[in-house]
Parts: structure tokens; sequence; C-alpha cells
């Protein structure tokens, strides 16, 4: 009976987009609203010929929910190449203009590329790392299924066509030009409805959980999903300039809208990328070491310590604007407080390993998430010791920021995911191990270099440029104008190109190891039953 | 369940087990609480001592009576004392007398590379060379004098500046409207022919003609061109927009109407005047 009910909203779904893609204002809007019919449409034909079918009652509530965690994965893995692979060449049209060509302008500029690069990485890589990794970890340390039957594959498939929606906008132009928030009004609104599903399932199976206390990577990947939800609601404030148009007008305006632009920008790293991740830390560096975590009373006092204080330290990013000295201040005050607690995550990772280092040695799974951890905690350093102001006059606007962002972001996020996803291909496809572990050993070179390669030459250039723009004549003149600054890097942008072109090889090189674990390697049996709660 | 001892470090764990995975209960390590409270005890000595709280009318302005915007003011107040004294002699100087004073001139010279290569160094290119459209400031070829007054003339006033009544104006008829294609390709060819080769030799007698009637008036009859009128030269090989054929064509065709903001409204006397002593300088001053 429900089945009548959703083919009847599918219906309406497609007619309203297909009404809407004929009422368009603009390109973006008119491909989108197409997007949406056609999903909706392939939505409604799936449930259409399962409705009235002989339904054969099998009870799962004693399996774990694997299927969508296994697309995620693959999400995961698919959307990271994606990612990177425009990052390396955006990074080549910064070195060399011309692959800005003349027939792709409009669409495949570096100004329409860039945030198709930074989304597809932060929200489609890691969003599908972080939720496929949720799932399987709220079910795992709760002992029970995810709630909610099919919602979580609603919020996959509603999360993929989010990025869809996002990826094809940006190319034909609609952009809220917020960073990291660029996708346009009703993406927004889609992406409320999806993360409220997410909120729901995720809160619903820890509420069903068999164990009486809740994990520690839990608690960091609920503070992740209910912080997102509120940053993303009020950044994402604003009021469509036709309801059948891409173009929306922001609720605030001057400094106001920057400030909550960079409340939600700084928070989008802190909790996206660092509570959320640290969550997969949590449950898969000690699985993968054997041991037990190294202090529960640290993981409590960073924990809180860390989602305290992560969320005032927005206005760093504003150093020396129109923002007032005050809240500068803050944001410096709360940055440089959150050292500590943010390397109480690396503490409590690197000490799990204490007792099992010689398996650095021979897993490099093991080694992958190590060095993600040390990465962790140089950028957690690093960020701190930038939002301090004098520090700042220097480093804000320069590569040196560029760099601090991959080395977080490729170090930690991209090899801690990769160390998930090792982990968990064997585990949801039923195989006694990885195809190749030579093949993850080149992947770790790879990258590490890659990442090496990335940081320095963004350190070199960007505190090369910090100083030609600052540098003076004895009578007080500017000697360097910015042109001069941009021929100086080209060598260190085109260093940085090939950083990226290493890590992008890494990165296929896991895609065809998990490809040949799924599909070849040495199968075992099934084991996804719940475990029983101690 | 009963707690379990760990061996290797006597340490017992919480009890707990979630899928395998158990905690210890290790203290916090020393050195990172110790650090936490340093980190903490310095963020409240700093919010005491800069501007840090919001009150309902303005901030606490904290005790070092710290500012950005009284910084970067007394900074600059304090770069132009420095310089008062040299800007004021550059402001009265004869502009054709800069020269002749070494310390003027090195100091009109750093300061207007300075002013060029933020002001003028986005069209003009950071070497002064400019581009299609744009006139390169190094060579000896000048629309409207390359002396150093006239070179301060244009800094000041701008070209075909709407903001400016006394900008440099000069305009060139589309002879798209005036002119039949044939005379506009005969035209085009004769100008050619000024400072090199024709792309049709048969036509530059023709073109000749058209040239003495509609062109000669302000580009002179030789094709020397007129610097009281910015009447291009036409015979020194030098093009602002292009020689070739197609782009002499457009030119003809549609004119061009290239313009530049005139500098009174953004930069001082002393800095216009040393900008102008800077491009004058370059290799094509007169």
């Amino acid at each position: 009976m429900t089945n009548y009910f959703k083919l009847i909203l599918l219906g309406m779904i497609v007619f309203v987009a297909l009404f809407a893609a004929n009422s368009a204002r603009d390109l973006a809007y008119m491909v989108n609203a197409l997007t949406i019919a056609l999903a909706a449409g392939a939505t409604f034909v799936w449930v259409l010929r399962q409705t009235d079918e002989p339904v054969v009652q099998v009870d799962l509530s004693g399996e774990y929910m694997d299927g969508v965690i296994r697309a995620g994965v693959i999400a995961t893995a698919l959307w990271g190449v994606v990612g990177f692979l425009v990052g390396t060449f955006i990074a080549f049209q910064l070195a060399f203009p011309a692959l800005n060509f003349e027939w792709a302008q409009g669409m495949a500029n570096f100004g329409r590329l860039r945030p198709l690069h930074t989304s597809a990485v932060i929200f489609a890589f890691g969003g599908n790392a972080l939720i496929c990794t949720s799932f399987y970890v709220v079910q795992r340390t709760s002992a029970a299924r995810l709630w909610g039957g099919n919602l979580a594959w609603f919020v996959f498939w509603g999360y993929q066509l989010v990025i869809v929606l996002a990826a094809t906008g940006y190319l034909l132009g609609a952009s809220q030009s917020k960073e990291y928030a660029e996708p346009e009004w009703y993406v927004d609104l889609w992406l409320t409805v999806v993360w409220l599903a997410y909120l729901a399932v995720f809160v619903g199976t820890i509420v069903r959980r068999k164990e009486r206390h809740i994990y520690v990577a839990n608690w960091f990947y609920l503070s992740f999903i209910i912080t997102v939800a509120m940053l993303h609601v009020v950044n994402n404030l604003s009021i469509p300039v036709s309801i059948f148009g891409s173009k929306s007008v922001q609720v605030f305006s001057g400094v106001q809208d920057a400030m909550v632009q960079w409340w939600y920008g700084h928070n989008a790293v802190g909790f996206f990328l660092t509570a959320g991740f640290l969550g997969m830390m949590y449950y898969f560096v000690p699985k993968q070491a054997e041991r037990p975590v190294y202090s529960y009373k640290l993981s409590i006092i960073h924990f809180w310590a860390l989602i305290f204080l992560y969320i005032w330290a927005g206005p760093h990013h504003l150093h020396y604007t129109a923002l007032p000295d005050w809240a500068s201040t803050l944001g410096m005050v709360f940055s440089i407080i959150l050292w500590m607690p943010s390397w109480g995550g690396m503490i409590n990772g690197l000490m799990t390993l204490s007792g099992a280092w010689d398996k650095l040695r021979t897993d490099p799974v093991i080694r992958m998430m190590v060095i993600s951890i040390g990465f962790y905690g140089m950028s957690t350093f690093e960020g701190p010791m930038m939002s301090i102001r004098a520090v700042n006059s220097l480093s804000h606007y320069t590569d040196w920021t560029i760099g601090h962002v991959h080395s977080g972001a490729l170090g930690w996020n991209g090899m801690i995911t990769f160390g998930c996803l090792y982990f968990l291909v064997p585990k949801l496809w039923n195989r006694e191990r990885l195809y190749s572990l030579s093949m993850v050993n080149w992947h770790f070179w790879l990258a590490t270099i890659g990442i090496v390669l990335y940081a320095a030459s963004m350190w070199v250039t960007g505190i090369m440029e910090g100083l030609m723009w600052r540098e003076v004549d004895a009578n007080g003149f500017l000697v360097n104008s910015f042109a001069d600054t941009v021929s100086a890097k080209l060598p260190m942008y085109i260093v940085r190109g090939l950083g990226g072109v290493m890590f992008l090889a890494g990165a296929i090189i896991m895609c065809i190891n998990l490809y040949l674990t799924a599909r070849k390697g040495p199968a075992v049996a099934a084991d996804n039953s719940l475990v029983p709660a101690e | 369940m009963a707690k379990k001892k760990d061996k290797s470090q006597e340490v017992e764990t919480t009890g707990h087990q979630w899928d395998g995975i158990e905690e210890y209960n290790n203290p916090l390590p020393r050195w990172w609480l110790w650090m936490f409270y340093a980190c903490i005890v310095w963020g409240i000595w700093y919010v005491i001592a800069y501007p840090a709280w919001p009150m309902i009318s303005g901030a606490t302005e904290g005790y070092k009576g710290w500012s950005t915007r009284a910084n970067i003011a007394a900074d600059i107040a304090e770069a132009e004392a420095a310089n008062a004294k040299i800007n004021a002699k550059l402001a009265g100087t004869e502009l054709a007398m800069i020269g002749e004073d070494p310390e003027l001139q090195v100091y009109a010279a750093s300061a207007g590379a300075a002013v060029f290569k933020t002001w003028c160094a986005q069209c003009h290119g950071s070497g002064a060379a400019g581009a299609k459209g744009y006139p390169n400031l190094l060579d000896n070829d000048w629309l409207w004098g390359g002396d150093i007054e006239s070179i301060h003339t244009t800094i000041r006033h701008g070209i075909r500046s709407d903001k400016d009544d006394d900008t440099r104006y000069s305009e060139m008829p589309a002879f798209g409207e005036l002119l039949e294609k044939e005379e506009i390709t005969a035209v085009v060819n004769y100008v050619m022919s000024l400072s090199g080769t024709p792309q049709d030799a048969s036509l530059v007698a023709p073109g000749a003609v058209v040239y003495a009637d509609n062109c000669a008036a302000c580009h002179m009859e030789d094709g020397g061109g007129d610097r009281e009128q910015g009447a291009p030269n036409l015979k020194d090989a030098i093009w602002l927009f292009g020689g070739d054929y197609d782009t002499l064509t457009q030119t003809v065709t549609y004119s061009r109407y290239g313009v530049m903001p005139p500098w009174t409204t953004r930069l001082t006397d002393a800095e216009m005047r040393a900008v102008a002593a800077y491009v004058h300088q370059l290799g094509g001053g007169e």
C-alpha cells in the first residue's frame, strides 16, 4: 500500500521537475531540474517493478545492514579518483594557463573547476567515507542493525544526487560564491532533508544499541552530524531570486556574511574533516592494530574540549579585514587553546599502537593509518600557529594556506580513508585478505611522497610570496608587483602538480587493488551477524 | 565483566568492550595536560591585553591599547613623515629638473616604480612593455609625447576619460561608415607600405589617394602622425593593436577607443610626478 503513495509522490516530483525545467531561467537550473526528474523517474520505475510482487519475509534483524556500506565504499573510491583528477588538472592550469582552453571557457576554466575539485574531495569523497564508515561503526559498536530500514539507502542515493546537482551546477555557473558552500538554494534544501534522514538513521541505531555505553567513535560521528546540520542551515540562509532560477541572495550581508561564512567554513574543517574523521580513527585504528584504545580519560577530555573550542575559531580566517579586532582576537585565542585538544586525538591514536609497533613493518594498512595521524598532528599544530595574527599577516592569501589545507586533507583525511577502505573491503565482500599488500605499499609511498612534494612546494611559494608582497625599499615603497610573485612561483607550481599526479596514481592503484580483492580474493564465510552485547 | 589487567602497562581497561575494542584507563599525559593549561592561561592573559570581549556598544579594548586600524594609521603616518620632506621637494621641483638632482632622481624612480607596479602594471605590464591595445612604455614611440611634461599630463588627466575635462582625447572615425570596402582595402595596403610590405602592391597607389583625402589631416601627409592630436605615427612599424592586414582593416573600419583613468582621483601630486619620472627614465623618455 505504501508503494502507491511512493509512486504518487515520485510521479508528482517528476511532473514538477519537468515543469520547472521548462520554466527555467538559466541553464544550470534547467539541467538540475532534468537531473531531478530523471532520478525521480528511475526511482519510480524501481518502485513500480516491486509493487504487488510477492514479498518473502526474511528476518534481517540479526544481521548488520552492509549493502549500503558496500555502495558507500564504491562511491568513496570513485569520487576520490574524480576529485583528485580534477585537483591535479587545476594545479596544472595554474602552472600553465593555456590549459584553460578557449573552447571550454565558462565550463572548464579554473574558476569553474576549482569548486568542483573542493566539493568532490571534501563532500563526495570525504562525505561518502564518513557516511559509510559511520554506518559500519555504529552498527558494530552498538550491536544493532541500522535503524529505519531503507532510510539508509535514501541517505546514500540522496547524497549522491546532491553531489551530481552541485557538480553540474558549478560547471554551468550556479554558485553562491561561498567557499565550501557553493551549491545553490534548492540543492541546500535537498541536502538538509538528506542530512536529517542521516541523523535519524544514526541516532535511531544508537538508541537501539545493546551495549550499555556509547563508544567514543560514535560521539565524534554524532557531533559531526549535528553540527554540520546547524552550520549548513545557518550559512545557507538565502532567498531565491526566482523559484525557477538558480540564483539566490544571502540573508546576511557584508562583514556579517563573511563571519557566518567562516564560522561555517572553519567548522566544516572542524566537524566534517576533524571530528567525523576522528570517529573513523577511533574504530579502525584499534581494530587494525588489535590493541585497546590508549586512554578513555583522554578521549573524554579531548572530545569535549575539541567540540567546545572548535566552534569559536572561525574568525581567524578574517584577520586584518573589516572584521572587528575583538572577534579576530577571540578566533585566534580559541584556535591556540584548541591545539592540545586536537593533539589528544593524535596521542590516543598513536599510543594505541604501543605494544604493536612491530606491525608498522609488516602491515602497510597500519602504516597508512599511522602516517595519517602524523599528518593530523602536524596540521593541527600548523593551524593554530597560522591563526596567530603576526604569522597570519605573512601567511594569509598565500599558497601556505593551500599547503596547510592539503597536508591535512591529503595526509590526514585521505590516508585515514584509504586505511579504512583497505580494512572494509575484505570484510564487506567476505574475503580473507586484500588482493595485494605490495600494491598497498606502492599506494602508501606514492601518496606519501606526493603529499610531501605538495606541502613542501606550497610552503616555499607561500612564504616566498608573503615575503615578496611585503618587501619594501629604503624609502618604504613596495618592490614587487603581484605579477612578479606569480611568475616567481612557476617552478613550485609544477612540483605541486607532480605531487598531485603521484597522489592520484596511488589512488588508482588502490581502486584496482580493491576491485581485485572483491572479485578475486579468497572467499571466507559471511560474518555480518550482530555481535552479542558484553 | 571483570576488569582486565594489561601486563605490559599495568593499566586497567574500563571494562567495556565494543566489537572487540577495549579502552585502557591511562591517565592524561602530564605534558599534554600542562601544555593545555599553559595555553588556557596564556589565552586569559591575551584577552585581557588585547581587544576581545564584545559589550553592549563596542568591545573591551585591552590594556595594551592595541588596534589594527590605529596600527596601520601609525605605519602610514610614519612612512609619510619620513618622506614628507622629499615629497615636498618633488612636488615643488620643475619636472624637467628632477633628473638634475641625483637624490630626487633616485627617490622618484623607486617611488614611481612602486606606484607603477600597483596601479599601472595591470595594463602596461609589470615590465612596462605593454600589450595589445596598451602602449609599450619602453620604446621611443609616443602617442601624446615622450618628454616628462607630456607623460605627466597624460598620467594626470588620462585618455578619453569622462571624469576629467582636460583628458587627452582623440577620435578616429569608423571609416566603415564613410568609405567603400575597396577604398578601405586600398588604404590599408598603402598604410602597410609606409613601414613595410603591403599585401597587394597594386593597391598602394589608389590607397595613397584615399589616404590623402581622409587620413592625412591627422596622421600627416607622410604618415608621421601628430602628437598634438594623439594621432599615431604610421611609419615606424610600432603598432598598438597590430600592423597586419586583418587588424588594420578592423582598425580602419571600426576605429579604436583605448582609455586610461585620470590619476588625480587616486594619486598624490608627488606620486604622479614620481611615476612620470619613472616612466620617463625607462628608456624612451625624451
